[in-house]
């Protein structure tokens, strides 16, 4: 029954994939059509992005302070690696400057 | 099938947007690889996540790692997790893969219109398996064409880290310690900023675009009542509603060349819009 529930899973998912990106192959010419789709990724990643990432670690506080660090070091157009790793320093850094502030251990 | 181009390289003029021609503007593998190593990283630390609740659920490694090999979403599979935890119908799982994934139907719409003319069906088809938000995210922000070659390097590493992040997570969740996998699970939506912050600072229109979605998944996620749709449906409204309006309010330039018949290409574009 696992992998019957598995193979639902994965049949479905590659369908909604699978289906735009082979029946519609030719350049759409509709003006209003193709600014949607240009517009399409810049929506969809905000939307992914925000509020969803102050919840993306331990606590509000290292998010939000990781969220600023990418997006100062993205207005000055650093590369995707350089940015994700930064904010990933900036909220290890803040979470043991609040665990220091609480009286926690540093590393938990 | 591609039509052989009269014009030769020389002679070849500036590509407008939107019309693709000659050859792919990326097709390497290792330029996508070296793009996708981010996305493994990103996926590695999240996956683990996926990994020790799967187990905890009482999925093996193996159905874990096989789940995260065959589907390669997250949203998804944590949806599916559930599902198979309440031991649900088949039919109530293939409705919530496609309300929580049908969002990569835009994407991969989005996609289609970026990829090369020498990309056929078939290899559209491989394509598709790994069209996931953050590798349609970074390919969308290239310039230009895609070719398969690039696309495959770009799959790479995320379906490695996917998989290999889940196996962790499933089998010894106490491998990485909290204070890292805090930081990392921020690492992804780090990459979905550089991506989108850049253009904003040169286009009105991108900025209006992410303002207004923005303020949609806001208010989804803090007003009590929206709050309890599912986040994959929520994407799917602020991309609508976002794009759409943004559509309307700063159309692209009209394209150059229209000399072709435009009408089986619109014809087949309104048919494809009433899929679901």
């Amino acid at each position: 029954m696992i992998y019957a529930y598995i193979a639902v899973m994965a049949v479905t998912t590659y369908l909604i994939r699978m289906l735009p990106l082979t029946l519609f192959q030719k350049k759409i010419r509709n003006r209003y059509l193709r600014s949607f789709l240009y517009y399409v990724p810049y929506a969809c990643l905000a939307a992914m992005t925000f509020p969803a990432i102050l919840y993306s670690s331990g606590s509000v506080i290292s998010a939000a302070a990781g969220f600023l660090t990418a997006v100062l070091l993205s207005l000055r157009e650093k590369s995707l690696l350089t940015v994700a790793l930064s904010a990933c320093a900036a909220v290890f850094v803040v979470e043991r400057i609040l665990a220091l502030a609480a009286g926690q251990p540093l590393f938990s | 099938m591609p039509v052989l181009h009269k014009h030769t390289r020389k002679k070849e003029r500036p590509v407008p947007p939107g019309r693709l021609k000659g050859e792919p503007s990326h097709n390497s593998f290792s330029e996508g690889f070296r793009h996708g190593i981010p996305i493994g990283l990103g996926y590695f630390s999240v996956s683990i996540a996926f990994g020790i609740k799967a187990v905890s659920g009482g999925l093996t490694p193996f159905e874990a790692v096989l789940i995260s090999l065959t589907n390669l979403t997250s949203a998804g599979q944590f949806a599916g997790i559930t599902v198979i935890a309440a031991g649900a119908s088949l039919l109530e799982m293939a409705l919530t893969q496609l309300v929580v994934n049908l969002r990569y139907a835009l994407m991969s719409l989005s996609l289609s219109q970026k990829l090369h003319e020498s990309v056929g069906t078939l290899k559209r088809c491989v394509i598709a398996f790994g069209n996931t938000d953050e590798i349609f995210a970074v390919a969308s922000s290239q310039k230009g064409s895609l070719g398969l070659q690039y696309m495959l390097g770009l799959m790479t590493a995320p379906i490695f880290g996917w998989s290999l992040g889940t196996l962790t997570g499933a089998v010894a969740d106490t491998l990485l310690p909290d204070f890292i996998r805090s930081a990392l699970g921020i690492a992804l939506y780090g990459m979905f900023i550089a991506i989108v912050v850049p253009p904003m600072k040169k286009q009105g229109s991108v900025r209006a675009v992410v303002t207004v979605s923005l303020v949609i998944s806001t208010a989804f996620y803090y007003i009590p009542g929206l709050s309890s749709l599912s986040p994959g449906f929520v994407i799917i409204i602020c991309t609508l509603a976002a794009a759409g309006l943004a559509a309307f309010l700063f159309p692209l330039p009209e394209q150059e060349d229209s000399s072709e018949a435009p009408s089986a290409q619109e014809t087949a574009a309104s048919e494809g819009r009433e899929r679901p």
